[in-house]
């Protein structure tokens, strides 16, 4: 199989989408520009005409109602905004519309559509170009919410929300776009709802998301090497959320450590760590817990993030924690990388 | 063609050309040092933009509000913000303007009541709404000018804003840069063909005028008699400038290889550079008139490495500032 990276794979979805159903339709913000959306959108216009693949006014409210009401003549659309936070200005329709939509009117039509929403961190993006905030639209009854971390599961699980009869929100992190992976060619879906067991282990569950995960992975492989086996799930869909998988796990390891990229309270994680509490108590070995971003807007400047984000090194400190271990070299084991603010050297700046 | 200017005008020339000769100079140096990786942050530069600001910083006073947008460093520069702690801002430092918290699209200086920018497009536009329809309750003379792009008027929140603003009669100047573009998506495909932003305005209600950026003494015109207008009381005003912006969206560079537009557009319009013309007729009018010239460009020239200088030997914020500030613990009075 090719490597690909994880934006090549959603452009593979949005391809593969379009050929194999008419009725799909693709706009946002500069899905036709030359940068492409992070080259997510390259050549949808190109291949299936200006007709199904259009940029927009900067009117993402409208533009979602108008999702919606195509959508109840049968397109689907699949709507790209390139940060989560423009698409804040659209909540009127998501929530009060297409969310409730199905329910509202007793089941009689539905609303397939697709939000993407790009997340991140980092690169002096500041407080209104970074936030992660899956918790708001998790917290929506109607809503699907995914958040892909692998290549394949980014197209796999594109493919799935599309064809979703309900509207989805599909957040892609910035830092992952760039990450490579198998990604099967076709139309593969994997399904909504269903979380992955990227780690197996016997000692402390780790329940993840999108970009977290690849610091949970990090800090599992450390913790091994202390001795510490880590289960690493990674929930893939926010909503809604594969309870099973997290219990079984937690029934084999009896500890918890629930990991966020978006601000800690009312967050998914914060979720987690109820359920488990209410629902394994008697068997826990320790008190669940869970680490997400501070509840603060992130800064802009270098200086002020610095140590600011969920890293590998906090994680391997939660756990050592909560095995009574010494924590005193983590950080000398686990730096933050320098500079701290981007996920890699290919990184150049802000879009 | 590039005329001597008429003795009459000289000092406002004089004074146009400093206003824009700074902003330029300011948005070229970041330009030219955005490389080096020091300024992490996004910048929208005003390049090719400045004769609206300039004509504004012109026409207005100090205690006149302006809020601005992602592109808003020309704004802020123009309503008399202080230069160092913008520049610190963008490089981060704890001497910026917002400490170092919201980086070159979060702009503030309440000294000359320049009030905020927004990296979200019309999120300002009803915050200097609200700013005038203060200024209305206090019974103050002042105005509120919001700077606005020409994507921003397809957010609803404009039109909300603008409605409010018409019925209330506040003294809000809606300042409109056209340049044509929103990122790469040109207007054709965000605004109807031919339907002119400013009509659009007016059919609300709002009394509207529009000139040619490029032709700097008619903006300034404009500007001023919008601004006296305004702040007679007669309500709302709104201004749709056409001008350009010559470097990429967002960053430092140029980006006319990118094809979403050409670079001959590009050359024409920069050859109507009226900061460029406005030297030439000056250096045209006369030996002491240019020698005038040379030492404004001077002293600018040595107020912004000066400026550089303080940012990048600025120290930065503690890693502690970051929890700070979150909520704001001043009991109000009364
Ligand atoms: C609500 C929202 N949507 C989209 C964006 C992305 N964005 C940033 S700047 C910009 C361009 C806006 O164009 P315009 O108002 O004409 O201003 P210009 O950049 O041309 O000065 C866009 C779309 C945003 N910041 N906020
Ligand atoms: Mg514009």
């Amino acid at each position: 199989m090719t490597k690909k990276t994880f934006s090549t794979a959603i452009n593979d979805a949005l391809h593969e989408a379009m050929r194999i159903d008419q009725s799909v339709i693709c706009y946002g913000l500069g899905v036709t520009d030359p940068k492409a959306v992070f080259n997510t959108t390259s050549n949808l216009e190109k291949k299936f005409g200006s007709e199904r693949v259009f940029d927009m006014p900067t009117s993402e409210n409208a533009m979602t109602g108008v999702a919606i009401g195509a959508a109840l003549n049968g397109i689907k659309s699949v709507i790209t905004h390139q940060r989560i936070d423009f698409f804040l200005l659209a909540m009127d329709q998501i929530v009060n519309g297409a969310a409730k939509w199905h329910y509202m009117y007793g089941g009689q039509s539905s609303i397939p559509i697709t939000i993407r929403l790009i997340i991140g961190r980092g690169w002096g993006q500041g407080p209104t170009h970074s936030q992660n905030l899956q918790a708001w639209f998790a917290h929506i009854p109607g809503l699907k919410v995914v958040m892909p971390t692998s290549p394949e599961d980014a197209k796999g699980m594109l493919l799935s929300s599309i064809f979703d009869p309900n509207p989805v929100i599909f957040l892609e992190h910035r830092w992952l776009h760039d990450t490579l992976g198998d990604v099967p060619s076709g139309d593969i879906r994997v399904p909504l709802g269903k979380a992955k067991i990227v780690k197996a282990g016997t000692d402390i569950t780790l329940v993840t998301m999108s970009y977290m995960t690849v610091e949970a992975v990090h800090a599992a492989n450390y913790l091994e090497e202390k001795g510490i086996v880590c289960e690493v799930i990674d929930l893939r869909t926010i909503k809604p959320l594969d309870w099973k998988t997290i219990m079984d796990s937690v029934a084999k390891t009896g500890r918890l450590l629930a990991l966020d990229s978006g601000f800690t309270t009312g967050s998914v994680s914060g979720e987690v760590v109820a359920r488990v509490a209410m629902e394994k108590f008697s068997i826990l070995k320790s008190a669940p817990t869970r680490l997400a971003m501070p509840d603060v807007p992130e800064p802009t400047s270098l200086a002020l993030t610095k140590g600011f984000y969920v890293r590998a090194s906090n994680i391997a400190e939660k756990v050592m924690d909560m095995f009574g271990k010494n924590t005193s070299d983590i950080k000398k084991d686990l730096p933050e990388p320098s500079p701290h603010d981007v996920p890699g050297e290919w990184f150049k700046g802000p879009f | 063609m590039v005329h001597p200017i008429d003795s009459s005008s000289i000092e406002n020339s004089l004074s146009l050309f400093h206003q824009m000769y700074r902003i330029r100079m300011v948005e070229e140096e970041i330009s030219r040092r955005y490389p080096e990786g020091k300024m992490r942050c996004p910048v929208h530069l005003s390049t090719g933009q400045e004769s609206i600001p300039a004509a504004f910083a012109l026409s207005i006073k100090k205690n006149d509000f302006a809020v601005s947008t992602h592109r808003g460093h020309a704004h802020y520069l123009a309503k008399g913000g202080d230069l160092k702690a913008m520049i610190a801002e963008i490089y981060g430092k704890a001497t910026g303007c917002s400490k170092g918290k919201g980086g070159s699209m979060h702009l503030i200086d309440l000294n000359v009541n320049f009030m905020g920018t927004s990296a979200i497009v019309g999120n300002s536009i009803p915050v200097g709404v609200g700013l005038a329809l203060s200024a209305q309750l206090k019974g103050t003379d002042q105005i509120s000018c919001i700077f606005l792009g020409d994507g921003a008027v397809e957010e609803g929140v404009f039109y909300e804003s603008v409605n409010f603003a018409a019925v209330r009669k506040l003294p809000v100047l809606f300042i409109c840069e056209n340049n044509l573009y929103s990122v790469y998506s040109p207007l054709s495909v965000r605004q109807p063909k031919g339907r002119s932003i400013a009509n659009m305005v007016d059919a609300i209600g709002v009394g509207t005028g529009t000139c040619n950026g490029d032709d700097i003494y008619s903006s300034q015109k404009l500007m001023q008699n919008a601004v006296n207008k305004v702040r007679s009381g007669t309500g709302p005003y709104f201004l749709e400038f056409s001008t350009y912006r010559w470097r990429e969206h967002c960053g430092h560079d140029f980006d006319n290889d990118l094809g979403y537009r050409s670079e001959k557009e590009f050359l024409e319009w920069k050859s109507k550079d009226p900061l460029i013309n406005l030297e030439e007729s000056l250096y045209k009018t006369g030996v002491k008139l240019g020698e005038k010239v040379d030492s404004i460009k001077a002293s600018i020239n040595s107020e912004i490495i000066s400026a550089f200088k303080f940012a990048e030997t600025s120290k930065f914020p503690d890693q502690i500032e970051a929890y700070q500030d979150v909520y704001a613990k001043e009991e109000l009075s009364k």
